[in-house]
């Protein structure tokens, strides 16, 4: 006679221990006040803590000239991170050098904390190439478009890591909307078993593109869905970088000492449009707008470093200034930047040499030379493409 | 020795494993089990459970974390278990295994060997007998080999766990215990070369993967009508092996092309293209197509009736011969 197998397993995890929170952490008031947590310690020095402001303020700033750079033509689309600073910089931060980042498309803070230079980013936008910064040099994978599917690559990675013995630690982004979609589920699902070191980081900014949060799930929170893989669900307030850093920190050791895996919500509210093609007048309040601006990041971490004079007039001038000269450096790289050699276009496809597209590389190049002896009025169109054969 | 095409490729995957430690194998079922073909059976007991592992079942989860793997530095040789449950990971293999490296601009390498038993012909209930291969083929950035014998079984799968560039490795399941007296480790030409696996003079049949057996008992059958077919197995589907295709068909003047695909946009419509492209005036008739329907896989008892054999490439020849 077997065991019972419908009886439950007597090591079932107790689920009550991987529940989030009732309510978010929450370390600073909007008003700046510090309210310590014993579970959620900052492990900050004063030095980081302004160093992290410094981030948001250059994050917003060159955030700002994004959205004015496509509003001048100069690039196709963008998604703005503005209100999600904190949500960014100050998860971004509590990683380790060789901890490694992957993104959604709306990462620009992320991208700041991890030196990659924004205007390489932005050439995706621009549309001169599909990315432009070395993954391996700033461990900060490639702007991933097709929603929540960069999450398995960051599971993959870390359960390489794992076997590999490497206390590396990887931490994906995603957002509300890319909850609801099967690749985080399969990523919670494979990391979850295999114990992969990943933080599923969600910043919940309460919409995709349109769609309101209480049209996207029926679940108490977004972290309450971590139970369901295993995992500890936790929950925060993403405009408050402390509490973001904090539980951020504990996730990410956590999963660096072999604890395996977990889910972050961090609340946070997507102050732009989805991108600059989006219309938010359509599906949101100017009344929602302006209490929502009232949680802002950036202020609340000011208020908080000026109590605690950590803070002063000149430094905050020498980070706005800091800040417009990396706006304008992103400028002076975006503004009229020209695509490269259209042949490029065969050179990345395959590593192999293929002869099927070194004869189509040959047909672009005959293209192109036809062009140009267009310009100068010289012979007329040059052959067909794909003319030839053995006729 | 007397070796399936099955024992080859997991000869193949038991070499490159024990050549490269970095070479992983995984998916549904692969490791206690040794996979539901026993492709991957003793991998797990040789290697141990970290190197060949059972995933949970999501196809998507298998190709995705894949591509981590990849990026962090090892050789993954993921298996979709069959044809038609590769569907939920086309995200992950069309948007990102397939363009990761052009979307770097070269800086990620993704040698991810994709493995996926293929095609019908074995009598299984709905979804495990498609023939996926256009999908794949279609799709910038993936290279697309199917063997159509033991040799290749082991040749073209050593070479796909080789390769920087992801490979989507079609293994036609309907031959896995297809035998060849043969010796391994197998030697053969690189994909990119097609193999002539039957001279002839009079059409050219250009076929791959499960079609290949098929088509060489059609040149045999055709003997009896005194035609001389020359069967030509594709083995890459992408890139294809152009060169060898006109050159035949500039010798015989007239081509059949067969698989088990649907037809419309199938290979053979590919190869049609390129004949007439390449060979225009050297055609003593059209570029004829002898292919699954263009209906949905039909069930199991009429598997029979869909399927392309030796009667459908002959009726096909005399019809190409009749111009």
């Amino acid at each position: 006679m077997g065991e019972d197998v419908t009886a439950p397993a007597a090591d079932a995890r107790d689920p009550a221990s991987l529940l989030p929170p009732d309510e978010p952490v929450r370390l600073l008031s909007p008003d700046g006040t510090f309210h310590a947590d014993a579970a959620y310690p900052v492990a900050l020095s004063d030095a980081e803590l302004v160093a992290i402001h410094r981030a948001m303020v250059i994050t917003r700033r060159v955030d700002r000239e994004a959205i004015n750079l496509q509003r001048q033509g100069q690039l196709g689309v963008y998604a703005s991170c503005l209100g999600q600073e904190a949500a960014q910089v100050a998860s971004a931060w509590a990683l380790d050098a060789q901890d490694w980042v992957f993104p959604s498309y709306r990462e620009l803070g992320a991208a700041v904390v991890r030196e990659v230079d924004p205007a390489d980013l932005l050439h995706l936008f621009r549309g001169t190439w599909l990315s432009n910064h070395d993954p391996y040099e700033h461990r900060f994978a490639l702007l991933s478009i097709p929603i929540g599917t960069q999450a398995l690559h960051a599971t993959g990675f870390a359960m390489g890591a794992r076997l590999d013995a490497n206390p590396l630690v990887t931490i994906v982004y995603f957002g509300d909307g890319g909850t609801s979609e099967g690749d985080p589920h399969e990523a919670m699902t494979f990391a979850g078993v295999l114990r992969a070191p990943v933080v599923f980081f969600v910043q919940n900014n309460q919409y995709a593109i349109s769609v309101p949060l209480d049209q996207q799930t029926a679940a108490p929170t977004l972290a309450h869905k971590a139970v369901g893989y295993g995992l500890p669900g936790y929950r925060c307030d993403g405009n408050d970088p402390l509490a973001t850093f904090a539980v951020t920190r504990r996730a990410v050791e956590d999963a660096r000492a072999g604890h395996g895996p977990a889910l972050i919500e961090a609340l946070t509210y997507r102050m732009e449009a989805h991108t600059t093609s989006d219309d938010p007048t359509r599906y949101r309040t100017q009344e929602e707008l302006e209490a929502a601006a009232r949680t802002d990041p950036i202020a609340r971490m000011r208020n908080h470093l000026r109590q605690r004079d950590l803070l002063d007039d000149a430094t905050e001038a020498g980070f706005e200034q800091e800040a417009d000269e990396r706006a304008r450096a992103v400028r002076d790289a975006i503004y009229d930047a020209p695509h490269g050699d259209p042949l490029e276009l065969f050179d990345h496809v395959t590593l192999a040499d293929r002869a099927d597209l070194a004869a189509q590389r040959e047909e672009l190049r005959a293209e192109l030379a036809a062009r140009v002896a267009g310009q100068e009025g010289d012979d007329g169109p040059g052959p067909a493409p794909g003319a030839g054969g053995d006729a | 020795m007397t070796v399936t095409l099955a024992q080859a490729i997991n000869r193949a995957l038991t070499d490159a494993m024990a050549d490269d430690d970095r070479v992983l194998v995984f998916g549904e079922d692969v490791g206690k089990l040794g996979g539901v073909f026993r492709v991957t059976d003793g991998l797990q007991t040789r290697f141990g459970r970290e190197r060949c592992f059972d995933t949970p079942l999501a196809e998507s989860g298998i190709i995705g974390t894949a591509i981590g793997l990849a990026m962090y530095g090892y050789r993954p040789v993921p298996e979709m278990q069959f044809d038609g449950f590769s569907y939920p990971a086309f995200e992950q293999l069309v948007s990102h295994l397939a363009k990761l490296r052009n979307r770097s601009r070269g800086t990620l390498r993704l040698p991810v060997t994709v493995r996926i038993p293929y095609g019908g012909g074995i009598g299984a209930v709905e979804h495990h007998s498609e023939s996926p291969e256009t999908y794949w083929v279609h799709t910038a950035g993936l290279t697309v080999v199917t063997p159509g014998t033991p040799e290749d079984g082991y040749a073209l799968t050593r070479e796909a766990i080789a390769s920087d560039d992801p490979v989507i490795l079609l293994e036609p399941k309907r031959r896995y215990w297809m035998k060849a007296d043969i010796e391994l480790p197998a030697t053969a030409p690189p994909h990119t070369e097609a193999v002539v696996r039957r001279p002839g003079e009079d059409v050219t049949i250009v076929c791959y993967g499960p079609m290949v057996r098929t088509a060489l008992e059609a040149a045999e059958a055709a003997e009896q009508e005194g035609w001389s077919l020359e069967v030509l197995d594709l083995r890459s589907l992408s890139p294809m092996d152009t060169g060898s295709i006109v050159a035949s068909v500039q010798r015989t003047g007239r081509a059949v092309v067969v698989h088990e695909a649907s037809r419309t946009l199938g290979m053979g419509a590919e190869v049609a293209a390129r004949v007439q492209e390449a060979a225009f005036y050297h055609l003593e008739a059209p570029v004829l197509r002898a292919t699954g329907f263009d209906t949905p896989y039909p069930p199991a008892k009429l598997e029979g009736y869909w399927l392309p054999d030796v009667d459908r490439i002959l009726d096909l020849v005399e019809r190409s011969l009749a111009y």
